[in-house]
């Protein structure tokens, strides 16, 4: 096995934040019960052994900017079953029971905030809902974040926690990849600096499309990101897969990302890039340079 | 000892110094001359090339793009840092760099120190030439301004492929050359122990390319070199980096880049 089994474990309820968890936690990695308030405190990072537990997406929102100054925008964009997709049961049932359990109406918020001194977008990916997998909504709310960044001339964050595209909606799930590429390029053509922050797991079709295109890419230590699951790749060509697969410091390794940043420090990093990166203005009519003959295989962005 | 015996002596001199270990190295003047440098890694296609090196640095009120070749000080930095011989990723990444410099409007400025690129058989699977060629054309065109320094080995195709730019600045014993002596003697006479005689016909101190008109300015040294005091050095070419910029600053970018294009179409014209 190229990791323990365990990693698969989430969180024991996902309408419980790290903070309103019951009486014992048990970490997932070194199998230490944990208190929630001292868990709490430790930015839900295991003070025994460093695993990062996921978190809800209000819960990141909360610990990454200034108090009270998160507006959440398209609350009532909702996923509706356009195909009427059953598998175990209807897809419909499946958004209601995902509410339900959530407390979202969908795998994604966005809002304009202020960190660290700088009023930015953020997007934030919600894993508990539906394995913040993509729908139409989802995308639509992605979609929005990257306009709303484009329009008013802000930096943009997104913090990426997705299985990838929602079996559920087919071929509309995937052509979200799309509208959000198309988005983030016209972002990039305006000058404006996209950070992309990816989490525990960024998977499938948010890897393969807005999760992968940022300016800087940082993740969380030991964050599963790739593109086909482990155990799909295992299925389809029998290969041993590397110690540590997919994990965000193997990305590192191969030039993938540009960081991996414990959580305690996502705070300093993220204003130091937003002071870096707004430093010079943000260009009010920047267009994109004539491209060299030869397409740049390096390049983050594509055109 | 003959006149050319002795100039030849000193030119090789001028290459030992150029290349002294204690030099100081891109990350010795990065840290001096800027502030909140954060590294950038990786080229989004293979690896993270740790002997090219960059990102965005605070220079005064201003954010600048850095990219820099960078050697290893100790026997396991100087393996890690592949002896300051960058393969393609190395060379991606800058190239990402350099559009991303553009995208956010941030100068370019490029510290050159490499002996050349990598001679490896993995370089040339991946297309290290290519990577080079790409960003020759990338700088050429990059619509900000570009100063680059060389601050110890100028070698080849590899220190031009982050090297293109406005303005050309040479630390006072730094050297450039079409390639190293060693592999220059090599190449012509097939006799490594030519170098020093190569040395010398190749022209390839900072004050012979001053005299060629290729570098603008010779930044001075301590007595002795670089690795006297790091602190004369760094400050040195602050103060150079900083007067070179702000006057490119000033000019219209249209005109910068129409004037980088003449820069190179004289040469040899």
């Amino acid at each position: 096995m190229f990791r323990p089994k365990t990693r698969y474990v989430a969180l024991p309820s996902p309408r419980a934040g790290i903070g309103e968890e019951v009486d014992r936690l048990t970490c997932p990695r070194c199998d230490t019960s944990l208190e929630p308030a001292r868990l709490t405190a430790a930015l839900g990072v295991c003070y025994r052994c460093g695993y990062h537990f996921r978190l809800r997406a209000p819960e990141r929102i909360a610990m990454l900017v200034e108090p009270g100054s998160f507006r959440e925008e398209d609350q009532g964009i909702i996923a509706r079953d356009v195909l009427g997709f059953k598998d175990s049961q209807p897809y419909s049932k499946r958004i209601e029971q995902s509410r339900a359990a959530t407390g979202a109406n969908e795998a994604v918020i966005w809002g304009e905030a202020m960190l660290a001194g700088h009023r930015l977008v953020i997007v934030c990916l919600d894993f508990a809902f539906m394995g913040g997998s993509m729908g139409a909504a989802t995308g639509e709310k992605i979609t929005n974040g990257i306009e709303r960044a484009l329009q008013s001339r802000l930096p943009l964050l997104i913090i990426s926690a997705s299985g990838g595209a929602r079996m559920q909606e087919g071929m509309l799930a995937l052509m979200q990849l799309a509208k959000t590429s198309a988005a983030l390029g016209r972002l990039a053509a305006a000058g404006i600096p996209y950070i992309s922050l990816l989490t525990d797991p960024t998977m499938g079709g948010a890897t393969a499309s807005f999760a992968s295109l940022g300016d800087v890419i940082i993740a969380e230590p030991g964050a599963m990101i790739g593109f086909a699951g482990a155990r799909v790749i295992q299925q389809a060509t029998y290969e041993t897969l590397p110690e540590g697969f997919q994990t965000a410091e193997f990305l590192w390794v191969h030039g993938m990302i540009d960081l991996v940043v414990p959580r305690p420090e996502l705070p300093a990093v993220l204003r130091q890039l937003l002071d870096l990166y707004t430093r010079n203005g943000i260009a009010a009519d920047f267009e994109l340079p004539r491209q060299a003959e030869t397409p740049a295989p390096a390049s983050v962005v594509p055109r | 000892m003959s006149d050319n015996g002795s100039v030849a002596a000193a030119t090789w001199e001028q290459v030992e110094l150029a290349r002294h270990p204690d030099r100081p190295y891109a990350l010795d003047y990065i840290h001096a001359i800027f502030s909140d440098f954060f590294e950038l890694h990786g080229d989004r296609v293979f690896g993270d090339d740790h002997a090219i090196i960059g990102g965005p640095a605070a220079l005064d009120k201003r954010t600048v793009m850095v990219i820099a070749q960078q050697k290893g000080r100790t026997t396991a930095e100087r393996a890690m840092r592949n002896f300051g011989m960058a393969n393609p990723e190395g060379y991606r990444k800058g190239l990402r760099l350099i559009r991303q410099a553009e995208r956010f409007q941030f100068p370019i400025l490029a510290f050159v120190d490499t002996s050349g690129a990598f001679p490896g058989a993995g370089a040339e699977e991946r297309g290290i030439a290519w990577a080079i060629a790409d960003n020759l054309v990338a700088l050429s065109q990059a619509r900000v301004p570009i100063v680059t320094l060389v601050i110890g080995e100028g070698g080849s195709g590899g220190a031009l492929g982050i090297g293109v730019g406005d303005r050309l600045l040479m630390m006072e014993h730094s050297i450039y050359s079409v390639a190293m002596p060693e592999a220059c003697a090599s190449i012509l006479w097939r006799d490594i122990a030519r170098k020093v005689e190569a040395a010398d016909a190749l022209k390839l101190t900072a004050a012979d390319l001053k005299r060629l008109g290729l570098v603008d300015e010779i930044v001075p040294e301590p007595p002795g070199g670089a690795h006297n005091d790091y602190g004369v050095a760094t400050d040195a070419a602050g103060a150079a980096l900083r007067r070179h910029l702000g006057g490119l600053e000033a000019i219209d970018i249209d005109r910068l880049v129409e004037e980088r294009y003449q820069r190179y179409r004289k040469i040899g014209a």
